[in-house]
C-alpha cells in the first residue's frame, strides 16, 4: 500500500472519494450486480469517459448544503415571527403554493427514489456517484419546500395534507403518473426523462415562474427556499447534459433509442407544464411574465440552441414541437377555465380575472385571448354577479397518459377539441393529442393499467357514491373551507380582517 | 413496440367493462361549447332508452349553457368515434351499438356557442 499525503489536494481528493471507491468483481459477475443496465438496449462501451459534470465529495457537500441551510431556516424563521403571511401581495397568490405543495414536492420525493435506484444501477462509480448525490439534493428539496410552506399552513386552507392528495386527488394524478411512468422505466430512460428533457430543457420553466412568482408577490419564505436549491438546480441541469452526450457518444445505436424517449418526454413534460402556465397567468396577483413569453425565453431559445448542438450526434428538436409553439397561446387559458369548473373537487380556490387582469391577458395573448376565451371568462362573471357561478356538475374525460382532461385544442383550429382514440387488443383509449396517442402506441402496455381518477371514482374505488363524499372523505378535502370559489370564502374573509376591512360590510370586489 | 422491461409485462386494462358492475363509459362531447372543458365521461347503464339519455342525462349536464334551451337532440348531427351516425332514440344504449368506452359528439348546427365563440 502506498502512502498517501495527509493533506489531499482537490484532485486527489475528489478521486478518492467517487473513482476509487469502486472496484472489479472478483467472484461475482458484473452483469448480476448491475441487471438493469442492459435490457433497454443502450450501449456503454466505457464507463471512464464519463466526465463528472460536477467534482463534489461528499465531505464537501455536507459542508456546503449545512451551510445554505443554516441561512435558509433563519429566514424561515424571521418570516413566521413576523407574520409573513400578512404582507403578500393578495391571499390569492396563497393557491399557487397549494398547487405546488400538492403537485410539485412530492414529485421531488420521487424524484429522490427515482435517483437513488439509478445510483444502484450503473456499473460506472462517476455516474452512481453523481446520481446519489442529487437523489440527496431531491430529498433536502421535499423537506426544505414543505418546512418554507407549513408557515401557510397555520393560516391558509387546503394545505394540510399534501401527501395523501398527491396519491389521490384527480389532478395531481397529472404529476403524480408523469414520475410513475418514469420511475418505472429502465435507468437510462429514467435520466433520459428526469435529468435532461425535465431539468435540463424544462426544469427553468416551473423554477422561474414560482420563484419569481414569490418574488412579486411578497413571499419571502418561498424566495428564500429557491436561492437556496438553485446552485443544486444548476449541477441537475449539467448532469443531465452530461448523461445525454455520454450516453450518444457511447454508441450510434443508442441514438434512435434516445431519440424515442426525447420525443416523449417533451411531450409529457410540455402537457405537465400546462399547471405552471395556469398559475402563471390567472394566480399570481402581481404578474412576472405571461407563459407564453417564458416559454419562449426558456423553451425555444434556450432549447432551440440546444437541439441544434445535438445535431451533430443526429439528434433533431423533439416530435410535435411545433404544436407547442401553438399550444402556447392557449393552454393556461384552457387550464384555468378547467380547474375553475372545477373547483368543487380541488384544495385549492379558483376565480376569474378581473376587468384589469383580462385585459392583461389580451395584451399579452393578441392571438387568442379576446377571440376564444374573453366570452367566455366574461359570461362566467356575469353569471356569478347574479349569484350563479358555475360549476361543472358532470366528470370529465381524461386522457390514457397524461391524464388530464381533453381540454386541449386543435393545432390548426382551436374552436376544436384535439381529441384523438385507439383501439388496443379491443379496448378504445381516448388521447388528448397525437403526442399523447403516439406515446401510448410505442408501450401501450404500460399505459392499458393507467389509474385515472374519473374511471376509478365510476368503479367504486374511491369511497362515496357521490362527488361530494369523494371529495370530503377519499380525497380529505374540507367541503367549503380548502374548495369552490375564492371571492367569500371563508380564507378570503379572513384575508379582508388582515386588512383592517369588516368582511361582512366590506363589499366583494366586483368581478367587472 | 412493446415496453422493454427487466420481465413478462402483461397486466389486464384497468378499466374493462367488467369493473364497471354492469355499467358502461360513455363519452359526450358537444362540438363549438368549449365552455365545458372536456366531453364529459358518463356511468350509463347500457339498457337505458336514448331518448332517456338525452333529455335526462345529457340537458341537464348541459343546462349551464343559454345553448342548452335550444338544443334539438332528434335534429342534432351524431358522430359515433368520429363517424358519421344516426341514433334510435326509441332503442336502447345498448341496440344503439354504444359500447363500453364509446365517444359521441354532438353537433348543433346554428349554434355556435357564446357570442358565436365556439365557447
Amino acid at each position: 500500500m502506498t502512502a498517501n499525503k495527509k493533506k489531499l489536494g482537490l484532485k486527489d481528493k475528489y478521486r478518492y472519494l467517487t473513482r476509487d471507491l469502486d472496484w472489479e468483481p472478483s467472484y461475482q459477475d458484473k452483469k448480476a450486480i448491475f441487471p438493469h443496465e442492459d435490457f433497454e438496449g443502450i450501449k456503454i462501451t466505457d464507463w471512464d469517459k464519463w466526465e463528472d459534470p460536477f467534482r463534489l465529495t461528499m465531505d464537501a457537500y455536507w459542508k456546503y448544503q449545512a451551510e445554505k441551510e443554516k441561512k435558509l431556516y433563519a429566514i424561515l424563521d424571521a418570516f413566521a415571527q413576523n407574520n409573513g403571511q400578512q404582507t403578500i401581495s393578495d391571499a390569492r397568490y396563497v393557491n399557487a403554493l397549494k398547487l405546488f405543495l400538492g403537485g410539485i414536492s412530492p414529485c421531488e420525493y420521487q424524484a429522490f427514489q427515482g435517483f437513488a435506484r439509478v445510483g444502484r444501477q450503473f456499473s460506472g462509480a462517476g455516474a452512481r456517484v453523481a446520481c446519489q448525490m442529487q437523489a440527496i439534493d431531491e430529498l433536502r428539496h421535499v423537506q426544505t419546500q414543505v418546512h418554507a410552506m407549513s408557515h401557510y399552513n397555520k393560516h391558509f386552507n387546503g394545505l394540510h395534507d399534501f401527501a395523501h392528495m398527491h396519491d389521490r386527488v384527480w389532478f395531481l394524478s397529472v404529476p403524480k403518473s408523469f414520475f410513475d411512468d418514469a420511475r418505472t422505466a429502465g435507468p437510462f430512460e429514467f435520466l433520459t426523462a428526469i435529468s435532461f428533457s425535465f431539468e435540463y430543457v424544462l426544469t427553468n420553466l416551473l423554477f422561474v415562474p414560482f420563484m419569481s412568482g414569490a418574488a412579486y408577490n411578497g413571499d419571502m419564505a418561498t424566495v428564500t427556499f429557491g436561492f437556496s436549491a438553485q446552485s443544486d438546480e444548476a449541477r441537475h441541469m449539467t448532469l443531465g447534459l452530461e448523461v445525454i452526450k455520454f450516453m450518444l457518444e457511447q454508441h450510434e445505436d443508442n441514438v434512435p433509442i434516445i431519440q424515442g424517449w426525447i420525443d416523449k418526454w417533451f411531450w409529457r413534460g410540455n402537457r405537465l407544464l400546462t399547471l405552471v402556465g395556469m398559475m402563471m397567468d390567472y394566480m399570481l396577483p402581481n404578474k412576472v411574465m405571461s407563459w407564453a413569453e417564458a416559454w419562449e425565453v426558456y423553451f425555444e431559445q434556450a432549447g432551440g440552441a440546444l437541439f441544434k448542438d445535438l445535431e451533430r450526434y443526429g439528434i433533431r428538436a423533439p416530435k410535435y414541437v411545433e404544436q407547442s409553439t401553438i399550444g402556447k397561446e392557449h393552454v393556461s387559458h384552457q387550464a384555468w377555465a378547467t380547474f375553475y369548473q372545477y373547483s368543487q373537487a380541488t384544495n385549492f380556490h379558483t376565480w376569474m380575472p378581473n376587468e384589469e387582469e383580462m385585459d392583461w391577458l389580451s395584451a399579452k395573448y393578441p392571438n387568442t385571448f379576446d377571440q376564444y376565451y374573453r366570452e367566455r371568462f366574461t359570461f362566467w362573471r356575469e353569471q356569478q354577479e347574479k349569484g350563479e357561478r358555475f360549476y361543472n356538475n358532470t366528470l370529465p374525460q381524461l386522457c390514457q397518459v397524461c391524464q388530464i382532461p381533453t381540454i386541449f385544442t386543435e393545432p390548426d383550429d382551436a374552436t376544436q377539441l384535439s381529441h384523438r382514440s385507439h383501439v388496443h387488443e379491443g379496448e378504445r383509449y381516448h388521447f388528448c393529442s397525437d403526442g399523447c396517442c403516439d406515446i401510448f402506441k410505442n408501450q401501450p402496455q404500460k399505459y392499458v393499467q393507467a389509474w385515472l381518477p374519473v374511471h376509478q371514482i365510476y368503479q367504486g374505488n374511491c369511497g362515496g357514491a357521490d362527488i361530494e363524499s369523494v371529495v370530503r372523505d377519499y380525497y380529505n378535502i374540507n367541503i367549503g373551507e380548502d374548495n369552490f370559489e375564492y371571492l367569500g370564502s371563508p380564507e378570503h374573509q379572513r384575508w379582508l380582517q388582515w386588512k383592517g376591512l369588516n368582511p361582512a360590510v366590506a363589499p366583494l370586489p366586483k368581478a367587472s | 413496440m412493446t415496453v422493454n422491461a427487466i420481465g413478462a409485462y402483461e397486466f389486464p386494462p384497468l378499466d374493462l367493462e367488467a369493473n364497471f358492475h354492469g355499467n358502461r363509459l360513455l363519452y359526450l362531447g358537444w362540438d363549438r361549447h368549449l365552455m365545458f372543458c372536456s366531453p364529459f365521461a358518463l356511468l350509463v347503464d347500457p339498457a337505458m332508452g336514448f331518448a332517456e339519455l338525452c333529455e335526462q342525462v345529457l340537458r341537464p349536464a348541459m343546462a349551464a349553457h343559454p345553448d342548452t334551451a335550444k338544443v334539438d337532440f332528434s335534429a342534432s348531427v351524431w358522430l359515433l368515434n368520429d363517424q358519421p351516425w344516426s341514433p334510435d332514440f326509441a332503442a336502447s344504449l345498448d341496440a344503439n351499438g354504444l359500447r363500453h368506452k364509446d365517444m359521441l359528439r354532438l353537433q348543433t348546427p346554428g349554434l355556435n356557442g357564446l357570442g358565436n365563440s365556439a365557447s
